[in-house]
């Protein structure tokens, strides 16, 4: 996994609460067997005005306008600001695959869905829990400044502004540690494959239907 | 003893271990994979070189591409492509597979309990949200990311940090033509979807109780509605009764001993939950949805919302994008809204009580001229036969329904059942999200005999009418 330290990065907002993941990456393109090449349909249905298809040239489709991803000061964005209960709905990791193939690093909201949470950590992908008012002022204060940036620091656990404003996040220890330094969460777990092994023979003297499958 | 809820005995039952921050390492039951979350999962074991844990724990089926009609092959070969390189993960990890064509396939959160592959107090996980449905067994049952499907395969465990706990507790009787869809909605509808984030949601009370199996699994099917990664319900009679002699429950002694274990699956009396919500069940009535979030809901005798009364602007803005996308007028009626397609699946609502349901709805009547399909689509390939032999595939066929084959179908229209731009659907799935059933479709979700009454009549219906 890629490691995340501290980013400096444009922000894009989107604003609306309880975008679900239908919406961060259509059902169309979970159809593909790899986890990458996801981010030119990165809000599919919002950011074109054709209906998109797997493996599709996206260059030539039609941009809808009128959507952030599409408007020249959000280019090269890395931090999405987001609303209340962002990534909600299905589990499909695409969504933060989508998210990371764009080159969003970083995301910022009142509160996200705890599938979509989880996701992120195990991509790369930042997501950090603000307090409403404090999005809403992000939000205000992003409206009139274009090239808007925020500076996120994992290590201090902080979000700044362009005014210099510090705003603090909370943060896992363990998914903070995974994350600060890259890991491979599979390779950590493995360590421990002795206890996993004597849990095991403990459940299967207790529970010994558990283990075989179908009778 | 300090009383423990029923989320705190099966999450104590299964940490192998747990670091100073509260991260434990839970050890999982049962793996169940289909064909769109676990390719990537197959592929990261294969680069790393890793050996799947325990091939014993994982049932697996195709679901999401499936063709519903009678197709052999899938015509779209990006489709076909995901389904056989499921077959092929399966054959080479010798893997339990129900694959297309075999009479027990069919939507993974159907087959799973129809098999007994759903047990209390196991940890169950899948790469799909849905997988809080299996918790109506008393199990701890959450849907996973595709990391984490590689993590379980590689590790037999899952890294998790203890939920804060809800109880939804619904007593008294549900009155004639309410169901569990509909008590999942009025749930929704109260605590908002984002209303369970962070929780595990136990369902109690006697008219919980009082639902059988299928109704439990609808309950819990859309726990992630309402924000809640696991939903849950105690082991009582009905439970047992549902598990006696199906193929992977356990037989014999074992059985003695697992049911004297699964009695004990249940909150102790005065146990702790962070929040409370409390429901009168005989205050429920039929419900349909009227936006693009499940909680964007109300009664089938209710009028369409009207945003200006909403003082929250976030949440006024919302209600106004939802219904210029959903093209409904604050005010309209509900009954008033027309609709073109009926959609009966899902792994909400495609079991054999909820077709019986629907079909004691249909029987003797007609889909009215403007709907231009109605689709049945039962939740696995022995639902379909058990309702044949019922002769429920006649009523539907009779009325003017499709009888279709197992899968997920229409509710996300990953094949080729979807609905065109535009279109309004009756469906008794679990999303109304914008483009959820196709590009531009319009979803408005409701129970199996609401669903059967918009067909009869061409626009939603309130179904009491239909059953005194």
């Amino acid at each position: 996994m890629k490691a995340f330290t501290t980013l400096d990065g444009l922000v894009v907002p989107i604003d609306r609460s309880n975008v679900d993941t239908d919406a961060i990456i259509p059902k169309q393109f979970l159809k593909s067997i790899r986890r990458t090449g996801f981010g030119p349909n990165l809000f599919d249905a919002w950011r074109y005005l054709d209906e998109g298809q797997p493996e599709q040239d996206n260059s030539k489709r039609p941009l809808n306008p009128d959507f952030v991803l599409n408007q020249p000061r959000y280019q090269g964005a890395q931090v999405l600001l987001a609303r209340e209960n962002f990534g909600c709905g299905s589990s499909r990791e695409h969504a933060p695959w989508a998210l990371d193939d764009y080159g969003i690093r970083a995301l910022v909201a009142p509160s996200f869905a705890d599938i979509f949470y989880n996701n992120c950590f195990k991509n790369g992908v930042l997501p950090i829990v603000l307090p409403a008012d404090v999005v809403e002022g992000l939000f205000r204060e992003l409206g009139g400044s274009p090239g808007y940036r925020l500076r996120i620091d994992l290590a201090a656990q902080t979000v700044t502004t362009p005014s210099g404003a510090t705003h603090g996040f909370s943060v896992d220890e363990f998914r903070k540690y995974c994350l600060l330094n890259g890991l491979d969460e599979i390779g950590l777990t493995l360590r421990h494959a002795d206890e996993i092994r004597a849990y095991e023979a403990r459940r299967a003297q207790r529970e010994p239907w558990i283990f075989g499958g179908a009778a | 003893m300090n009383p423990l809820s029923l989320y705190e005995k099966l999450w104590q039952a299964h940490v192998v271990r747990e670091e100073p921050d509260g991260t434990a390492l839970i050890y999982i039951d049962r793996h169940l994979v289909h064909e769109v979350t676990s390719p990537q999962a197959f592929e990261g074991l294969r680069l790393a070189r890793r050996e799947l844990w325990r091939r014993d724990s994982i049932l697996a089926t195709a679901d999401h591409n499936t063709p519903t009609t009678n197709q052999t092959v899938i015509a779209d070969p990006v489709s076909r492509l995901q389904v056989s390189t499921l077959d092929q993960n399966c054959r080479e990890y010798h893997i339990t597979e129900f694959p297309m064509g075999d009479h027990r396939q069919g939507i993974v959160h159907v087959i799973g309990p129809e098999q007994g592959a759903t047990l209390p107090g196991m940890t169950v996980v899948c790469g799909d949200s849905h997988t809080s449905t299996h918790g109506a067994f008393a199990a701890l049952a959450m849907g996973i990311g595709t990391s984490e499907v590689e993590h379980v395969m590689a590790t037999q465990t899952l890294l998790s940090r203890k939920s804060k706990t809800m109880l939804v507790q619904v007593e008294g009787s549900l009155p004639r033509g309410v169901t569990a869809k509909d008590v999942a909605l009025a749930i929704i509808g109260h605590i908002g979807t984002a209303g369970g984030t962070g929780h595990a949601i136990e369902f109690a009370g006697s008219a919980i109780r009082g639902l059988s199996m299928e109704g439990r699994m609808t309950l819990c099917n859309m726990a992630i509605e309402a924000g809640a990664r696991a939903g849950m319900v105690a082991v009582d009679e009905t439970t047992i009764q549902y598990l006696q002699g199906r193929p992977f429950a356990p037989h014999g002694d074992q059985w003695d001993a697992a049911v004297a274990y699964w009695r004990t699956l249940h909150s102790d009396e005065g146990a702790h939950f962070d929040r409370v919500v409390k429901l009168d069940a005989s205050g429920i009535e039929p419900l349909v949805t009227w936006g693009t979030s499940p909680e964007m809901v109300t009664t089938v005798g209710g009028c369409v919302p009207d945003p200006a009364a909403e003082t929250d602007p976030t949440r006024r803005e919302g209600m106004e994008r939802a219904l210029r996308y959903m093209a409904l007028q604050p005010g309209m009626p509900i009954t008033d809204i027309a609709i073109d397609k009926v959609f009966i699946g899902s792994c909400t609502n495609s079991r054999i009580e909820d077709l019986r349901a629907a079909a004691a709805v249909v029987r003797g009547r007609k889909v009215a001229a403007n709907v231009k399909l109605a689709l049945v689509v039962p939740g696995s390939g022995l639902v379909k036969a058990e309702a044949e032999a019922e002769g429920l595939d006649k009523v539907f066929i009779e009325a003017g329904f499709e009888w279709r084959n197992p899968g997920c179908s229409m509710c996300l229209g990953m094949n080729d059942d979807r609905l065109s731009p535009g279109e309004r659907c009756a469906s008794t799935s679990n999303r109304n999200f914008e483009g959820r059933q196709g590009a531009g479709s319009r979803t408005h979700l409701v129970s199996p005999q609401m669903a059967a009454a918009a067909a009869v009549v061409g626009h939603f219906a309130d179904v009491r009418s239909f059953l005194n």
